[in-house]
């Protein structure tokens, strides 16, 4: 899950990481209001869109005035973002933040994240700041620092302190950099967090320490001890078969192909795709209906896949396990008729009780092909695609 | 003794009283596994299905002799519960639990340094020694003994792999799912390495997907420890950057963990890499002569 600039700054706020003051706003009459009320300016207006490269896109704007600030905001709702994040459609702005500006001495980096390899929380930081950091950890590594956290002891002093002298912040800094280092670490473990990125982290003209942008990524599996970052979802954000998905508890991705694929399995899943694309097709959609799935889950699985108006068949690959065949067909045959299904299906079953799945399916008198194993099934659906 | 799992290792169920650990620990010894029993907090000293119940797991290896454990319980309890069974000392633990916070593993992890128990999971489908014991989810049926051992990131995937593998006749030695967490128990390199020194064990498919770097490392060891030949698939070419693809783990992120970059390190290491999933036995005879 992800979450706006906004609500990332309040975040942080809350966890004592000093972030520039500035407030969220749906107009721009409320915005020029908040601004005046923020400081003396100059004010910065940024788009709220989930996705990075907002400057160059003009999702990020700097304003000398009050007036300038509502005109600016004005502007920005309602146009269409688009970064090389939002893909070529952009994003609709339906909210800005109005935030008072600073003016930088410099610009550093800081992340967090937990690293597979040691299984363990790492802190990142870079003197390259405002950069793509993939960039710089791929020309000049000798620029990234690192400590590994041991998660029963947290994030040391020590460490901390390793981290300031690497990225300079001595002096009067360096408790400033001790003290907010310690504060993201806490904020990462409390808010369970998969990711959490400060670039750039700002060194002002006044030698204080300043969040200026801030990306938050948690761990949906601890959303459930999470009610009030899990409120913070704009659903808007999301592909709308995503959220449908999500609220049917089926794992859904929506793809640019044409061949809807329905599964169980999250590997099985995504072999299925990868098997069409093999065959010559291109997947629409990885979906997952889990190891329990029922007739309802299977016809909500149906009624998603063909909301994409791309899709021109279903492919459905079952691999049944605990799962009995004839249950899966039944919901199959049973989704088919409420959706009144116009595409080709091609359906392989194998596992417990294939052989009367296959016969539920024979009879069933819907158009359905049944395939013998996952080649014949992806060469077959991508046949049946091809001759429409 | 194929690896982790034999006729010999007695097992209890942790979550025994809820309806999918009833119906797995009834589906393991239907399949001869020797169930002892199982753990519940607060419902110790009652029996359900012939399966005696326990409140903690360190008085269930007491009275059991139990050496193994498999986990069914939700999510938000599961950490504590592997560690109750690390604490017990036993030998092996399955957690099959989906949906465990990341930071919940960081900590079981750390934990469980410098102690003799081996995790498997969590988020897997469990371990088989086929006609031996089945410790989790997998259906018993499609496995068949031998000596080709496979190792996977994936549940269903497995299946289609043993699957394949039974259809021309190959047995299996034992199969494990590590499970599709970003932070588990036991690598692909910890497997490959056992497969390695079990004298029952011949041949090796290793199953891989998008995100981390287990693969790449299990293709590493491979080229640099392995006498035996080893076959992989790798799930994922399709999918797209930055998206979360049903597991925890199946990521691709900051472009890394890509199935491309994966499949050209282990071809790179003399591995046998299927294009096709449905291609993962044939891949494996390329270079396997049973």
């Amino acid at each position: 899950m992800n979450i706006h600039e906004y609500q990332a700054k309040a975040i942080l706020r809350k966890f004592g990481v000093p972030v520039p003051d500035g407030h969220v706003c749906y107009n721009g009459a409320s915005a020029r209001e908040w601004a005046k009320r923020l400081g003396p300016g100059p004010w910065v207006v940024k788009a709220q869109i989930h996705a990075g490269g907002r400057g160059k896109g003009g999702g990020v704007k700097l304003a000398r005035t009050p007036d300038e600030v509502r005109d600016i905001a004005r502007g920005m709702l309602g146009m269409t973002l688009r970064t090389h994040q939002t893909g070529p459609e952009g994003k609709v702005v339906t909210r800005i933040l109005v935030e008072n500006g600073c003016s930088i001495a410099r610009e550093l980096y800081v992340s967090l994240l937990v690293d597979r390899s040691t299984s363990k929380v790492t802190v990142m930081a870079s003197t390259e700041g405002g950069m793509d950091i993939e960039e710089v950890a791929a020309e000049t590594p000798e620029k990234i620092f690192k400590e590994v956290v041991d998660p029963l002891v947290g994030l040391t002093l020590f460490q901390c302190r390793n981290l300031a002298f690497s990225l300079g912040l001595d002096g009067k800094l360096l408790p400033k950099a001790a003290k907010m280092l310690e504060a993201l670490y806490t904020t990462f473990v409390q808010c369970d967090c998969s990711l959490l990125e400060i670039n750039p982290l700002v060194v002002t003209a006044e030698n204080e320490l300043l969040a200026l942008d801030a990306k938050f990524g948690f761990d949906d599996n601890a959303m459930f001890r999470h009610l009030q970052i899990g409120d913070m979802r704009d659903y808007d954000e999301e592909d709308p078969n995503e959220v449908e998905a999500s609220q049917h508890d089926l794992s859904y991705v929506s793809l640019t192909g044409n061949i809807g694929c329905l599964v169980n399995g999250a590997g099985l899943a995504m072999a299925t795709m990868d098997i069409i694309k093999f065959s010559g097709g291109e997947p629409a959609n990885f979906l997952d209906v889990g190891g329990g799935a029922t007739i309802e889950r299977v016809t909500e699985a149906f009624k998603i896949i063909l909301s994409d108006p791309n899709v021109k068949g279903i492919f459905v690959n079952i691999f049944g396990g605990i799962m009995k065949c004839d249950v899966i067909a039944t919901g199959v045959i049973e989704a088919a008729k409420q959706v009144s299904l116009q595409v080709p299906l091609v359906v392989r079953l194998e596992g417990t009780n294939v052989e009367k799945g296959k016969q539920l399916l024979a009879e069933s008198g819907l158009n359905i092909v049944a395939a013998d194993g996952m080649a014949d099934g992806a060469h077959k659906i991508v046949q049946a695609v091809a001759a429409c | 003794m194929a690896i982790l799992i034999d006729k010999n290792t007695k097992v209890i169920t942790q979550g025994i009283t809820g309806a999918t650990g009833l119906f797995h620990a009834q589906g393991a010894r239907d399949y001869g596994t020797q169930m002892v029993g199982g753990v519940t907090p607060g419902k110790g000293g009652t029996t359900i299905d012939g399966f005696p119940v326990f409140n903690t797991v360190r008085e269930a290896v007491e009275k059991t002799g139990a050496t193994a454990s498999v986990i069914y319980v939700p999510p938000p309890f599961a950490a504590d519960s592997i560690m109750e069974a690390v604490d017990a000392g036993l030998d092996l633990v399955c957690c099959i639990t989906e949906g465990i916070p990341v930071l919940d593993m960081v900590k079981v992890k750390q934990y469980m340094q410098g102690k003799k128990t081996r995790l498997i999971g969590p988020n897997c489908p469990g371990v088989i020694t086929p006609g031996q014991c089945k410790i989790g989810i997998m259906p018993g049926y499609i496995h068949k003994p031998g000596k080709v051992g496979v190792v996977s990131r994936s549940g269903t995937l497995t299946y289609e792999a043993v699957w394949q593998l039974t259809g021309y006749g190959l047995g299996q030695s034992t199969c494990v799912g590590i499970g599709g967490d970003p932070v588990n128990g036991t690598s692909h390199v910890d497997c490959l390495r056992m497969f390695e020194e079990d004298p029952e064990t011949e041949a090796v498919i290793m199953i891989g997907e998008i995100g981390g770097n287990s693969e790449e490392e299990g293709a590493r060891f491979v080229k640099e420890h392995m006498t035996k030949p080893v076959a992989a698939y790798i799930a994922g070419v399709t999918a797209p950057p930055g998206k979360r693809m049903g597991h925890a783990g199946a990521i691709i992120s900051g472009g890394k963990g890509t199935a491309t970059e994966k499949v050209a390190v282990l071809r790179e290491c003399g591995i046998s890499v299927a294009e096709s999933p449905a291609d993962m036995a044939q891949a494996l005879l390329k270079v396997y002569k049973p």
